[in-house]
């Protein structure tokens, strides 16, 4: 296949993705938008006004999210990463035994465990508020994070980390400016995995946050059950544009197309 | 600076993929380049793990200046290796991997950066200092590795197959370069290879190891003229074995009574004699062969000699034509057999 031939799939995959965003774009900005019309006959700024409403909600929803969602990363990173660098980079007994545990949370339907861990967190009182929800966001989280690191482990020979101890560097400092360094792309990957399972978690929220904390998913999904197209669609967009944005972002900056740190190949020879 | 190391029955055992080690004892003088040289899997690498701190052995002491050091973390021993990759790490620039060890020493960035440009330039890399690892060739990469060891001055400097990874011409240019820097920073140093020639070329003293057991160690010449056993002979290209029975200063073979350059333990025995040895004139120990192969080197013709129960190689100069089927009378000279133990 030509290149140009290859533009035009990517083309086409784009406007693949592309495609369902237009009416919701459309909606969002849509005054009047009755049935045989191809187009919204009166735009109005209402859809874009209620996101931005100090009295609307949609900002401390944001914020919620926002901060949940980034916590959630932060932690599910600093548990998953010791427990990624166990699995994938050492050889010990029961090591399947411990990977079923890990990935237990995401086997067992989430509704089932978190029914418990209810009441578990009522009696402790954290249900209802945000850090609960932040702490009951890690159970899909983690079992995520800690194979996404455990396969990042696994890819490294532990040689890069002796050549530097016998250079000079203690275990803590072969750590800190080797190990560390080599697997960033994997931690950021994998805490972008974390914040996005976070940001579109709803069922979790609804029963540890109780309908107090409110997120974005929640409103969201309020209104896709009210009769407002304008609103939901405006939702929508604002619900999927931090998603996309970090995607990019994350991809830009990351390029998984190459290779992740590790050994530096032989290169061309001179 | 550079300081003695020793090995005293060093073993290494039930070491997961690490092959073992058999009580290795030899030791390393000051500003000595040594070869621990043997096929893949004897435990050559081990032991210079076992060196550097990466492995610890399950028996036996290891001492560096007359210290014992195999309770010491590899960032204390202050012996920096090379390995057979590269290893630079990916997210330094040149300059900085050379400057590591000295960061690690708590040595000022400055200072670290003019030491590693000066470094840099001993392995003619100089004005690659704030090149990215990965935009080196092999060759290039691997002259990074150890201007980044030799500039921590370590006191023993430990090189693991560093060239194996590259071809021949670089290979050769690499060998010169690591003689000519060991020479100047009198370092003492241990190289691993299973290339016999190269650890001809480099060492002072070759440790040959087998199975983890050390067969044989001293300096290279030694296992050309005088091979401990069969193995190490065989190892070092050895291929004319002859059987025979000692009764004094002689000995009885095939090949009819031959007459030796030392004294023999009456009993059976095996000589070996180099290729090169062979001459193609009568008198003392000489006998009637006939040339069944020939094979042309260049510099060198091989002939395959078929006499009385045996068959001998000879190593003759180009000048010496034979052909397939010529009847000839060869002769070992009495200095250069050898009795193996």
């Amino acid at each position: 296949m030509g290149k140009k031939g290859g533009n035009l799939g990517l083309a086409f995959a784009a406007a693949l993705v592309a495609l369902p965003f237009v009416p919701l774009v459309l909606w969002a900005v849509a005054g009047e938008w009755r049935f045989p019309d191809l187009l919204p006959t009166a735009w109005s700024p209402r859809g874009v006004a209620h996101l931005v409403e100090p009295g609307g909600g949609v900002l401390g929803a944001t914020l919620n999210s926002l901060l949940i969602g980034l916590a959630t990363a932060a932690a599910s990173v600093a548990v998953g990463l010791p427990a990624g660098m166990a699995i994938g980079g050492y050889e010990w007994r029961f090591k399947g035994l411990v990977i079923f545990f890990v990935l237990l949370p995401i086997l067992v339907p989430p509704l089932a465990s978190t029914m418990g861990v209810h009441v578990t967190f009522i009696r402790l009182g954290l249900a209802d508020t945000v850090f609960g929800v932040f702490l009951v966001h890690l159970v899909p989280t983690v079992p995520y994070t800690a194979l996404i690191l455990a396969g990042v482990f696994s890819e490294r020979t532990g040689e890069l980390e002796e050549a530097a101890r016998t250079l000079g560097a203690s275990a803590w400092q072969a750590f800190l400016r080797v190990t560390l360094p080599g697997v960033l792309p994997g931690v950021a990957v994998a805490g972008l995995f974390a914040f996005l399972i976070s940001w579109g978690q709803y069922v979790l929220t609804l029963l540890i946050g109780g309908g107090s904390v409110v997120t974005l998913p929640m409103l969201l999904f309020s209104a896709a059950s009210g009769n407002d197209p304008v609103i939901t669609s405006a939702l929508a967009l604002a619900f999927a544009l931090p998603a996309v944005l970090a995607l990019v972002l994350a991809l830009r900056v990351l390029k998984p197309g190459e290779r992740a740190g590790g050994f530096v190949g032989p290169g061309k020879v001179s | 600076m550079s300081a003695r190391l020793e090995l005293e029955n060093v073993c290494h055992r039930y070491g997961g993929d690490e092959p073992a080690l058999e009580n290795l004892s030899l030791a390393v003088e000051p500003g000595e380049l040594v070869a621990l040289l043997g096929p893949s899997g004897c435990g050559k690498t081990t032991a210079l793990k076992v060196v550097a701190g990466l492995l610890r052995p399950t028996a036996g002491d290891v001492r560096v200046g007359g210290l014992s050091v195999v309770g010491t973390p590899p960032e204390r021993r202050e012996a920096a290796m090379v390995f057979q990759k590269p290893l630079l790490f990916p997210h330094m620039s040149v300059a900085q991997n050379v400057g590591f060890g000295l960061r690690m020493r708590g040595t000022r960035k400055e200072e670290a950066g003019r030491r590693a440009e000066e470094a840099l330039r001993r392995v003619q890399m100089d004005g690659f200092a704030g090149r990215s690892p990965e935009e080196l060739s092999g060759g290039q990469q691997q002259r990074v590795a150890l201007a980044r060891a030799l500039v921590t001055e370590p006191r023993l400097l430990l090189l693991d197959e560093p060239f194996s990874a590259l071809d021949a011409n670089l290979r050769e240019e690499m060998r010169e370069l690591v003689l000519r820097l060991q020479r100047e920073g009198g370092h003492t140093t241990v190289f691993v290879t299973h290339d016999q020639e190269e650890a001809v070329i480099l060492a002072g003293r070759i440790a040959l190891i087998f199975d983890g057991r050390l067969q044989m160690y001293d300096r290279p010449e030694a296992f050309y003229d005088r091979p401990a056993t069969r193995e190490v002979a065989r190892f070092f290209g050895a291929t004319n074995f002859i059987e025979g029975l000692a009764k004094n200063g002689s000995a009885h073979t095939p090949l009819g009574d031959l007459k030796l350059g030392r004294p023999a333990p009456p009993g059976a025995l095996t000589l070996t004699i180099r290729p090169e040895a062979v001459r193609l004139e009568g008198g003392e120990n000489s006998f009637r062969a006939r040339v069944i192969s020939a094979s042309y080197l260049g510099t060198q013709v091989h002939y395959e000699l078929q006499t009385a129960g045996t068959a001998l190689r000879a190593a003759l100069p180009p000048h010496v034509r034979l052909a397939v089927g010529d009847e000839v009378t060869a002769r070992l000279p009495a200095e250069s057999l050898w009795v193996l133990k």
